[in-house]
């Protein structure tokens, strides 16, 4: 078994992870770190960004722009400074891919940064990384510190003439705020907010400079492009999507934790061949990818080869990589409630439909999950949906809907339920749940009298009991103490 | 400059390069509906957030819709403004907007006047789909000028583009995120506890009722009911440039005869001018100046130059906070306003036989920052104020409709004396440059004993933010800087500050000067209505037999029967004031 998951994985960007010691920076070299830089200092830069070009690397924090491109615009705007910015705010709940690579491999990313500020010709760059990861802010400093103490960061690298350094800022862990836009204006001391594109950051950044801001991951693929070669790293994925991709998987998995697998891979082999599907035998139901802006991919969708325009053509989307795993006893309805509570939460406030917007997306969910919802609603739902992703300022609030969206395409029978007969199928939404004794089942233990918190539960020794529905609060605490199954929610 | 061709609803145009959709659409006179957008090229104030998504329109090629404010134009492009999509679009965002503001219209001191209504109004909605939805809520904050109501605020964050970019008083900013987001000072202290100006250019901008001024009309009608007191009224130079346009009269006209005609009407027993007190202030300003230039050319250490005006109350306050460790540069001279409650309140008091507490000294001000500046404690005795009640142009617009009084159809009337005379020195009080150039006519004649000849300057006249140039008087080649907007006047300090050497500065809070006050009709962003009335005052100037403010015969007569000549004793006492450090945050 463990050969094939071998198989099924390939590591570029966390090929490092696990192997070396991430505080040595002799561990890194040994491993030809720092030889891709040595080599693009050889290289003009725009034979670097033809490099990224042809080897269809694009943009692993969300929006699957091709980076070479990217580099591109900013190499061909003139301007007295340049910066190469490193968007480490990692946010979408449950995945911790960046944290992985700075963490296990921070070298990489310090080496990729000066590549990249070599191609575009920028001699600063900026880490914006969130002060909730103290350990990857650790490291990365000190993988800073060593390779400035090297000559690889600093004066006149390799003796080139071409000087690059790094400073890191620090993020107090607002989501928005890895939006591009945003993530410039935290960096410039002011409120993380989003601004309107174009310019792009690539035209008009920081301080108003041209600016590339590339993820971790997308960094760490870098230094193993320029060694091995565009044309490797292209023949590995799909037409679209070229190399590998890290993948969190969380929630109702087996092997939860970051898998690398080449893009194009089936999303079954994902979930039941490496993640070893959804513990204690229950049955998968979706998964979330794309984190809070992405989908709810099911059944159907598991044979899909994932790369970033197959699942946008499912109503979900690549995003940072988070894959979160769904079983039979999850609701969708009150799953995309979950993603608006979170995006609810962190829209930043500027743009009417994202500020407001998300509140009544999480109002018209929240009356459905409480059983008072009407056709009506689930109509208001999706157009209040439709009007968002096309009139929101960012790509946080045009993303909003996604998991709303896709989850009422895919599960429409689950919404109809809970609106017309005012049922949660998957017995969720307490509002709408009845507990029972199933007579046949019970045999007087007494064991759910004594456990009910409001003694609801009556019946005599060795006869079967009856829960009184107007007293009952729906704790679930009989349900959970019954040994005998005859508990029963409806 | 490259041009660009744009096709707007079938319609083609073409417009230079970094023009946006909405600089294209109004080319072509297609109106596309806008919120927070605010452009005053002239002036340099651009709200840029296009936060709000009113103005949303369709672009071929493009996947979801953009703002017309903030996308920029490129060649060939096919835009759409009105498909169903996009209104659609729009309605929603209106809906959600709606969804979240008090339906509290009938007592809003924005009705009429609300940007958000009046689109509500265009677009048809009756009612909200998202009605029982949660609203925000926030604490009022209630300063002697402005009232903040921030469960009408619908972050369009033109007050902080103010506040910010344009006045540098960085007291408004967004706070919290989400549905809980609002502007507000730091630590959401309240207005007064900040370094807030009380400038009233965050109310001038609002679209909605979230920031208003402090309404104190009723004081007034109180006032005039009142049989124990002798109620008498005083009317800045701006307030008559502007004060028609509230009152169905053409913008540009002005209506000094029929507002003191008004005022009489209104029932106050006295109806008088700042314009009176602005002559004043040039007497005493102006030989300061020439005092301390004096004094300054022979060596005199302790005279500071330049001298800076002090007729402003929202720059006053201003230097107080952010130049404190310039606080003997500014003019010693009381504002014009000021200057008049403490000579109505002596002098005049003196006349009628009647004690100062029996006296109320109401003040109609394009300004709010004048609200705070009456409530200043050193402005008033035992307890007293000098000036009681102030007014903006606005409230008394509002004041005159309320006493049915058929503005259009009153006679001009004059106002009475003696502290209703002026020159015309008075009136450019109210336009960036004219404080300075009154107080050169005087100083000219004053220092050189000649007739000046040309009483237009020219060069310190205009909309540009800075204006620096060199006036001859006599044998002294007098540098001279204006600037309008506190942002521009905090650049001329730092160049002081930094050693450039100048004689005399102007500063006015406001853009344009006090005709775009705080307290003037709103003008919806557009510039226009700045040019007109900065026309009416220079217009108003040209037109008076007496265009120096020491040819005023009240003047003269004042010094003479009272004060003596100006800095004297009595002048310092009555007419001259000092400053204190405040905090900056």
């Amino acid at each position: 078994m463990a050969a094939t998951t071998q198989i099924k994985q390939l590591r570029i960007a966390t090929r490092n992870c696990g192997f070396i010691d991430p505080e040595s920076l002799d561990d890194y070299i040994a491993l030809r770190g720092y030889e891709a830089l040595a080599k693009v200092l050889t290289m003009t830069p725009a034979e670097v960004v033809e490099v990224i070009k042809t080897s269809g690397l694009r943009g692993r924090g969300g929006g699957g722009f091709p980076t070479g491109v990217k580099w591109g615009i900013a190499l061909s705007n003139k301007a007295d400074q340049k910066y190469m910015v490193c968007n480490a705010d990692e946010g979408d709940p449950g995945a911790f891919m960046d944290r992985a690579v700075l963490e296990g491999d921070p070298h990489s990313v310090v080496e990729a940064m000066a590549i990249g500020g070599y191609a575009i010709g920028a001699t600063l760059g900026a880490v914006y990384i969130r002060a909730e990861y103290p350990l990857a802010i650790k490291r990365l400093r000190l993988a800073i510190d060593d390779a400035r103490a090297m000559g690889l960061l600093g004066k006149n690298i390799f003796g080139s003439g071409f000087d690059f350094d790094i400073e890191i800022k620090y993020g107090a862990g607002a989501f928005v705020c890895g939006e591009e836009t945003a993530l410039i204006r935290s960096m410039e001391g002011h409120r993380g907010e989003p601004v309107s594109k174009p310019p792009f950051p690539a035209q008009s950044g920081y301080w108003n400079k041209p600016t590339i801001v590339n993820n971790v991951e997308t960094f760490a693929n870098i230094p193993a492009i320029i060694l091995k070669g565009a044309d490797w790293f292209s023949s590995i994925g799909t037409a679209t999507s070229k190399g590998t991709k890290v993948f969190a998987l969380a929630g109702k998995i087996v092997n939860v934790g970051l898998v690398e697998v080449p893009m194009g891979t089936p999303l079954r082999e994902v979930i039941f061949d490496i993640g070893g599907g959804c513990p204690d035998g229950k049955e998968f139901k979706a998964v979330q990818t794309g984190g809070p802006s992405g989908g709810a991919l099911a059944h159907k969708d598991l044979d899909v080869a994932i790369d970033y325009e197959s699942l946008i053509a499912r109503k979900s989307m690549m995003g940072s990589g988070g894959m979160v795993v769904m079983d039979e006893d999850d609701c969708m309805v009150s799953v995309a409630k979950f993603f608006l509570d979170f995006t609810m939460d962190e829209t930043c406030g500027k743009c009417t439909p994202c500020r407001i917007g998300s509140k009544r997306l999480y109002e018209i969910l929240d009356k459905i999950t409480k059983g008072h919802g009407t056709h009506a609603d689930l109509a208001r739902l999706k157009s209040l949906c439709e009007a968002i992703k096309d009139t929101a300022l960012c790509g946080l609030g045009q993303t909003m809907p996604n998991p709303i969206l896709s989850t009422m395409d895919t599960f429409a029978g689950e919404y109809e339920a809970h609106v017309t007969q005012k049922k949660c199928p998957a017995h969720v939404c307490t509002a709408m749940l009845t507990y029972t004794i199933d007579a046949a089942k019970c045999t007087g233990c007494t064991l759910c009298t004594k456990v009910c918190p409001v003694d609801c539960i009556t019946g005599t020794k060795k006869q079967p009991h009856v829960i009184d529905a107007s007293k009952c609060i729906k704790c679930g605490a009989c349900y959970d103490k019954c040994k005998f199954d005859s508990v029963i929610k409806l | 400059m490259s041009m660009l061709t744009v096709t707007i609803d079938g319609k083609i145009t073409t417009v230079p390069a970094g023009s946006t959709i909405l600089d294209a659409a109004k080319k072509l006179d297609v109106d596309i509906p806008t919120l927070c957008y605010l452009n005053l090229e002239d002036l340099r104030i651009n709200n840029k957030g296009a936060s709000c998504r009113i103005c949303v329109v369709e672009v071929e090629g493009r996947r979801n819709l953009a703002p017309a404010c903030a996308t920029p134009a490129s060649d060939n492009m096919v835009v759409k403004t009105n498909t169903l999509r996009v209104l659609n679009a729009r309605k929603t965002v209106l809906e959600l907007l709606l969804s979240d503001h008090p339906k509290d219209c009938l007592v809003c001191a924005k009705s009429g006047e609300c940007e958000l209504q009046n689109l509500a109004e265009k677009f048809g909605i009756r009612e909200s789909p998202y009605d029982g939805g949660e609203m925000s809520h926030y604490r009022k904050d209630i300063s002697t000028s402005i009232i903040r109501d921030m469960d009408k605020c619908i972050m369009c964050r033109r007050c902080e583009t103010m506040c910010n970019d344009v006045q540098t008083c960085g007291v408004l900013s967004g706070v919290n995120r989400g549905f809980s987001a609002v502007v507000a000072p730091a630590f959401e202290m309240n207005l007064a506890d900040t370094v807030c100006t009380n400038c009233g250019q965050c109310v001038a901008v609002c679209p909605v009722g979230a920031l208003v001024e402090h309404d104190h009309t009723w004081e007034v009608v109180d006032a005039l009911a009142n049989p124990d007191k002798v109620v008498i009224v005083q009317t800045a130079p701006a307030v008559r440039s502007a004060l028609g346009e509230d009152l169905g009269i053409a913008p540009g006209t002005s209506v000094t005869g029929k507002m003191a005609a008004a005022l009489r009407r209104l029932g106050f027993d006295h109806v008088f001018d700042t314009d009176f007190a602005a002559d004043l202030t040039i007497m005493e300003e102006g030989s300061e100046f020439l005092d301390r230039l004096t004094r300054h050319l022979n060596g005199d250490q302790t005279a500071k130059l330049p001298i800076l005006t002090s007729c402003c109350p929202g720059w006053v306050k201003f230097f107080e906070h952010n130049f404190p460790d310039m606080l003997d540069v500014p003019s010693t001279a009381k504002s014009p306003q000021q200057m008049f409650g403490a000579i109505a309140k002596s002098y005049y008091a003196e006349i009628l036989g009647i004690p100062r507490e029996k006296l109320v000294v109401v003040s109609v001000m394009p300004c709010l920052a004048k609200k705070y500046e009456c409530a200043r404690p050193e402005f008033a005795v035992d307890g007293n104020p000098d000036v009681d009640i102030v007014i903006s142009t606005r409230e008394l617009a509002r004041l005159i409709k309320r006493m049915n009084i058929d503005f259009a159809g009153l006679p001009d009337e004059d106002f009475d004396n003696p502290l209703g005379e002026s020159t015309g020195a008075a009136p450019i009080f109210g336009v960036t440059g004219g404080v300075i150039e009154a107080a050169l006519r005087t100083a000219y004649e004053l220092a050189t004993g000649e007739t000046l000849q040309k009483l237009e300057f020219e060069d310190l006249r205009g909309m540009d933010g800075v204006k620096v140039a060199t006036v001859q008087v006599g044998p002294h080649a007098l540098r001279i800087g204006v600037a309008h907007g506190l942002g521009n006047a905090r650049k001329l300090l730092e160049r002081v500050r930094a050693g450039e050497a100048f004689h005399a500065i102007e500063v006015m809070a406001c853009p344009g000067g006090c005709i775009g006050g705080g307290g003037q009709p709103y003008h919806h962003g557009d510039i226009e209505l700045l040019k007109l009335r900065t026309k009416v005052l220079y217009d108003e100037d040209a037109g008076k037999p007496l265009r120096k403010s020491h040819q005023n015969p009240y003047i003269i007569e004042l010094y003479e029967k009272f004060l003596g000549k100006p800095l004297s004793e009595k002048s310092h006492h009555l007419l001259h004031t000092h400053y204190f450090k405040r905090q900056r945050l």
